[in-house]
């Protein structure tokens, strides 16, 4: 006889990926493998200046000298790095207006709801949108320009605005970090960069939406945030790509730098393809993600949703430099079938009077592994800094695993540091009690993972917590009633 | 007229033990039946395998709820069609506040009733409104489901849900138990105004106390997995005076005729 938790299992194995599909389209492909003549080729299809190659070929030197990292809680065969192509662009792709964006990319992204034009777009949004190695489209570019606020791709950065790409480039996240961060330097194609001028607030919110098309293709993007004294500026992230048999690895970094009372607020929806019941293909994302408060009193919070990916390896991190900044991050991050997620933060503390807050909601389902990984250090220096984590995991079904590692270094006995974290189940208890109020076993399990993750869900614009709310029932749905 | 719920010669087991060894029982619209019975007899499990609780094999018989075969309806349908169980003891949902919890139970019930859903300020008036029925604080809605609530208060919090979804038969598994006599007042003054004709209750008790204030039409006595006798209200009285090794002789369980 089934109980109610093989059932329950064989449902939430049995959910499918939505975005699953693959589009034709002309693309222009850098050969297979790695070497300094790719990275010439790169370099030299996105027409950059020479200081870039330069700073890739270090970077790529560099990453030869390197172990891929191996501490992290998960299980993967080895990658052949020189079996992945790291440049896949659209051919047609230079476009003036929105109106000249090829109708085969612009169907893709009207597909996954992500509609390129203007007048389409949810109100108070800008979007860049990526496709593989480019972006494609930026919208509300004008607008955001008459406020003195860039928001364009990283390659249009590079050519228009190499002051303050060469000046915060690798500032935050430097080649030499790690593995994937080197690897990133010297392969990376486009991404989104935004500067927001003093005093500026930015009225919209900014969003990059990234797909994977091509196949053997890996991605490697590069994101540069920058929020000078005062300003303010909401920066959101999507992101899918197609299903396919074979693993394909997302590397990105994101620096973010905020100058004087500047706030970033940067949020994540991650839904890269997440592999099949059994386990086979989807994304490695091994992403760095970092910003520096180097001002007094600014602010940087990270917010993500992480429901995608067949393994995650992530921790958004805060540099609280300036005295009296802030950093945040709040996270739920969601594993089923066989997904593996080690993810959370690092928050450094140096300034005085800094203050942080980690909430971490981990999830696991099916046969997943889910782990919360987070250091809090606070430095010699860093007088009356806080930290408050909050740390909690919910377990659905018996055959997944959830585990956490708080890392916590104090030097500055001044400091205060608190730490909560709490492991639960969706029983068969509470399953039945809902049911027998009326309310079916699949509602039941959305009613009670989002009650659990509302307090990171508020975080999220509004817009986007609806989504994230449907995107984690979703991914716990099933095709069986 | 057809009785509401009618329980034929139902055998379950747990584990491959059997616990009920052979129910007979017949519920009619607007009677309230109580059952008594010692620890370990089988009531909350049959009240759990009304309710369809899954890890209970029914070895025999058949349940039909308004005509329908019982067994073939999922957990939700049964509540959805009207059967309620007050819980003895209900479980936590953290995160999950009572108001969200309830706004989308009673939904889903009356979207089944074929009624409108309500929105969440039509919601909270009716809810108010039943919590004064019963002395509930209105801060209690935006607590999460059950936590941290003292045993009283869950016990009042499972029969003010009954107040809310409007069940047509209500099981309540040791109601009174762990309630003082304020409490338990209270508790029984909520049900006695869900009393109606259309309507049927199934209480199941260890206290003839709770019976002073809910009056059952009768009482059953169920003992190791069978109902042993039924009665009138005097039945609970006899019981309380004697205990139910009244019911045993030499340690033997008389089986007596019941009295229908
Ligand atoms: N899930 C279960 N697993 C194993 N045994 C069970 C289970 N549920 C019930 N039983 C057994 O069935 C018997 C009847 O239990 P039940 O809870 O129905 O009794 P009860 O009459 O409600 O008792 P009480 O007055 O103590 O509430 C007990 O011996 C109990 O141990
Ligand atoms: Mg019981």
């Amino acid at each position: 006889m089934p109980t109610q938790q093989d059932e329950l299992l064989e449902r939430l194995t049995g959910s499918e990926y939505k975005y699953g599909f693959v589009a034709d389209i002309d693309e222009e492909l850098a050969p297979i493998g790695l070497n300094e003549d790719i990275i010439r080729f790169i370099w030299e299809r996105k027409g950059e200046p020479e200081w870039m190659l330069e700073w890739r070929l270090r970077a790529f030197r560099h990453w030869r000298t390197m172990e891929e990292p191996r501490w992290a809680k998960v299980v993967y065969p080895p990658i052949d790095y020189q079996a992945i192509r790291y440049y896949a662009a659209p051919k047609k792709r230079h476009v003036q207006s929105l109106e000249e964006v090829d109708p085969e990319i612009r169907r893709i992204f009207d597909k996954l709801g992500i509609p390129l034009e203007e007048q389409k777009l949810l109100a108070g949004v800008a979007v860049d949108a990526v496709l593989d190695s480019a972006s494609v489209a930026t919208t509300f570019k004008e607008k955001l320009a008459q406020l003195g606020i860039i928001f364009c791709s990283m390659s249009e950065a590079i050519q228009k605005y190499p002051e303050l790409v060469q000046r915060y480039l690798g500032s935050v996240v430097p080649y030499t970090d790690n593995f994937f961060a080197a690897l990133n330097s010297a392969v990376f194609s486009d991404g989104s960069f935004v500067y927001v001028p003093p005093g500026v607030r930015c009225p919209m919110e900014l969003s990059t939406y990234f797909r994977i098309n091509a196949a053997r293709t890996g991605q490697f993007e590069r994101t540069l945030i920058i929020a000078d004294e005062g300003s303010y500026v909401s920066y959101l992230e999507g992101c899918t790509a197609p299903m396919r048999d074979e693993n394909q690895l997302h590397a990105a970094v994101v620096e973010l730098i905020a100058l004087d009372g500047a706030e970033i607020r940067y949020s994540t929806v991650q839904n890269w393809y997440p592999g099949d019941r059994e386990g086979r293909g989807g994304i490695y994302n091994f992403v760095t993600k970092r910003g520096i408060c180097l001002g007094k009193e600014a602010k940087i919070s990270w917010t993500q949703v992480e429901t995608g990916s067949a393994i995650t390896w992530k921790y958004p991190s805060v540099i609280l430099k300036g005295d009296g900044s802030i950093g945040e991050f709040y996270s739920v991050a969601l594993t089923n079938h066989h997904q593996q997620a080690d993810t959370g933060t690092k928050m450094i503390h140096i300034g005085r009077h800094t203050r942080s807050r980690i909430v971490s909601k981990g999830i696991a389902a099916g046969r997943s592994n889910n782990t919360y990984r987070g250091l809090v250090r606070i430095l010699r220096g860093a007088d009356y800094a806080r930290n408050y984590t909050q740390c909690d995991s919910l377990l659905i079904g018996n055959a997944c695993g959830a585990h956490t590692f708080p890392y916590i270094e104090v030097l500055n006995p001044t400091a205060v540091t608190e730490h909560e974290a709490t492991t639960s189940k969706i029983g068969d208890d509470m399953l039945f009690y809902c049911r027998q109020r009326g309310i079916a076993e699949e509602d039941a399990i959305a009613l009670i993972v989002n009650g659990y993750c509302r307090e990171v869900l508020n975080h999220l614009p509004m817009e986007f917590a609806v989504e994230a709310q449907k995107l984690l029932a979703i991914s716990l749905e099933g095709s069986v009633g | 007229m057809e009785p509401l719920l009618s329980i034929r010669n139902l055998r379950v087991a747990v584990d491959g033990r059997e616990i009920l060894k052979g129910i007979d029982l017949e519920v009619c619209r607007g009677e309230v039946h109580a059952i008594m019975g010692p620890n370990g007899s089988g009531k909350s499990t049959l009240a759990a395998v009304l309710a369809g609780r899954e890890g209970y094999e029914v070895l025999e018989g058949e349940v039909l709820y308004n005509g329908q075969n019982l067994f073939e309806m999922e957990p939700e349908e049964r509540a959805r069609a009207g059967l309620f169980l007050a819980f003895q003891y209900p479980v936590e949902i953290a995160g999950v506040t009572m108001a969200t919890f309830l706004r989308t139970a009673l939904n889903e019930i009356r979207k089944a009733r074929g009624e409108e859903a309500l929105d969440p300020l039509a919601f909270l008036t009716l809810a108010r409104e039943r919590m004064e029925w019963l002395g509930i604080d209105p801060s209690f809605l935006h607590r999460a489901v059950n936590e941290g609530f003292s045993g009283g208060e869950k016990k009042r919090s499972e029969i003010f849900q009954l107040l809310l979804l409007e069940p047509q038969l209500a099981i309540l598994d040791e109601t009174d138990s762990g309630l003082d006599i304020d409490a338990l007042k209270i508790v029984a003054s909520g049900v006695n105004r869900m009393r109606a004709p259309e309507r049927a209750f199934i209480v199941i008790t260890h206290y003839q106390r709770l019976l002073n204030y809910i009056v059952p039409d009768i009482v059953h006595v169920l003992f190791d997995g069978r109902i042993v006798r039924s009665g009138g209200r005097e039945l609970a009285l006899q019981l309380e005076e004697h205990g139910y090794d009244w019911l045993r002789t030499d340690g033997e369980t008389v089986v007596l005729p019941t009295l229908e």
